[in-house]
């Protein structure tokens, strides 16, 4: 059996997958937390403890996301583009727009049948276009991340909230409050306001069906509603927190490519 | 003796002042804004009378300003806090010719005239950026009082370079270089050049000449005096009324209408005898 593991190390979450015989043998996630060596190692580690392996077992190791320098036991690495986009078409063959929201980012790119990324764009340098977003808003009403998708879901309609800086919303929020706006309404009014930041962001890659909806801020089925509506178009999202290791799971599928690479070439004796 | 009064309702925090005729301070306050905005421009107000050992009925005329100017319902009326900040620094230092005002969520940059009528300003109205704000994310992301920011940045020798520009992430990034074992005095050093470079790329938008007086509430820290110096290669004004300029400015304007209400009748009466 040959087994590749992959590594996602987020802004946020690092996220390991283990990945042979065509399968996710294991899986493991950890907030990122400010020690990123550590960190991989550790989720890393426990992936390989789910899935019932060592690290003698596993014959290549890709790392990839924001830290992917810091897992430095890793063979090689790529970056998160190239690893969403072979996640996201293993899963979903006919993806040619993925869109990506994590704690800290928000990526838009454009896939071909290759899963080779063709255009994208990105943010990383404002709060208001990424997962933090919607983590601020909750915080400001008392609500912790984990209480954002139970919240939303009781939600009626969605109140007009601005979105343009996490910091302002604060102030939204108070005022929101103070006129009686139940939390909900007011949590679903900033998942709008994200949503309509992604779709201006996959406009700019030319977007395309079939949509795959990746990242952890998918976890809120809201989110993922709130998409299909803004985009009148089906939407596939991996299931559970699948949507979370959908790079992990990249990376570790580029292993597992490398290594029949390096196969053909002669240059490694690996056993088939 | 009439007395004229400013309440500079801001995003963090509500000051008040009150100024009799000849334009001497004779009674201020200062608190936190909170939810209640209504309530916060009350208390200041009172507090400030308090402090004056003034009556209510004592003040003619009370002008509201900041964001939440709409809510100071005792006032006579409302300034732009751009207005006030501008009249403020040229009572103070009466060479301003800019302003750089930074506060809790916003930083502003006023040319104004000799006579404190503005001229052009610039702010961050998108964003929290280069605002105090900053400054909070670091207070908090390493557990030091707002008040020991400056000081401590003072001590630093080899600041780090702040690479994001938004706020929320500014707090990772803090604990990022925490994390890589950079000195608290360094990274503090760095957050005050990362805040003091931004703010004078807006002063660079409205034209920066002398001379240049830094208001708000962030002018008390000396580490974020002595970055914008190094930045605009001269020495910004600062007043010990730095914080309670836009209300100052205010309540120059409180007594304006004080003096022109009058002069009517003082015409009329002077024509009568």
């Amino acid at each position: 059996m040959t087994y590749t593991a992959g590594i996602d190390v987020g802004s946020t979450y690092t996220k390991a997958v283990v990945f042979g015989d065509g399968r996710i043998a294991g899986r493991a996630l950890e907030p990122t937390g400010f020690k990123l060596a550590d960190v991989a190692g550790r989720v890393f580690d426990r992936a390989l403890e789910s899935a019932g392996l060592t690290r003698p077992d596993v014959h290549y190791v890709i790392a990839t996301g924001f830290g992917r320098h810091q897992a430095t036991f890793a063979d090689t690495q790529v970056t998160d583009l190239t690893a969403s986009a072979r996640g996201t078409t293993f899963l979903f063959p006919g993806t040619r727009t993925i869109l990506d929201v994590g704690g800290q980012t928000m990526k838009a790119s454009r896939v071909d049948e290759a899963a080779s990324v063709r255009s994208f764009r990105l943010n990383d340098k404002c709060a208001a276009g990424t997962g933090a977003f919607l983590e601020k808003t909750a915080r400001y009403m008392g609500y912790g991340i984990e209480e954002i998708g139970p919240l939303v879901n009781t939600s009626k309609h969605a109140v007009a909230i601005s979105g343009v800086c996490a910091v302002f919303a604060e102030s939204e929020v108070i005022n929101q409050l103070s006129e009686g706006t139940p939390p909900a309404d007011i949590m679903h009014g900033a998942i709008v306001s994200l949503v309509g930041r992604s779709v201006q962001l996959m406009k700019r890659v030319q977007m395309a069906p079939e949509f795959t909806l990746i990242g952890g801020i998918m976890r809120f089925d809201k989110m993922v509603a709130v998409v299909r509506d803004q985009l009148r178009q089906p939407v596939n999202v991996p299931d559970g927190d699948l949507v979370q290791f959908t790079s992990a799971l990249g990376a570790a599928l580029l292993g597992q490519h490398r290594l029949r690479k390096l196969a053909e070439a002669g240059r490694a004796g690996v056993e088939a | 003796m009439a007395y004229g009064a400013g309440v500079d309702v801001g995003s963090t925090q509500t000051k008040a002042v009150i100024l009799d005729e000849t334009g001497r301070i004779v009674g201020r306050a200062l608190r936190p804004t909170g939810a209640n905005v209504i309530r916060a421009a009350e208390e200041a107000f009172h507090e400030a009378l308090a402090s004056g050992d003034l009556r209510e009925e004592e003040v003619e005329y009370v002008v509201g300003t900041g964001y939440g100017r709409y809510k100071v319902t005792f006032g006579n009326t409302q300034v732009t806090e751009i207005s006030c900040h501008g009249r403020g620094a040229v009572h103070m230092f009466p060479g301003t010719r800019t302003v750089i005002d930074m506060g809790g969520q916003d930083t502003k940059a006023i040319r104004v005239r000799a006579s404190g009528e503005i001229v052009d300003f610039c702010m961050n109205d998108k964003c929290a950026a280069g605002t105090g704000r900053f400054l909070g994310a670091a207070s908090s992301a390493l557990d030091i009082p707002l008040d020991d920011l400056g000081p401590t940045a003072l001590r630093g020798e080899r600041p780090v370079k702040i690479s994001t520009t938004c706020t929320v992430f500014a707090e990772s990034e803090v604990l990022s270089w925490l994390g890589k074992g950079k000195k608290i005095e360094d990274i503090l050093l760095g957050v005050h050049q990362s805040i003091a470079t931004r703010s004078v790329g807006l002063l660079r938008r409205v034209g920066v000449e002398e001379e240049v007086t830094f208001t708000g509430g962030v002018a008390r820290n000396l580490a974020m005096i002595r970055a914008l110096d190094e930045r605009l290669g001269l020495k910004v004004n600062v007043s010990e009324e730095s914080h309670f300029m836009g209300a100052l400015g205010a309540a120059l304007f409180a007594l304006d209408r004080i003096v022109s209400s009058r002069a009517p009748a003082a015409e009329a009466r002077g024509a009568a005898s």
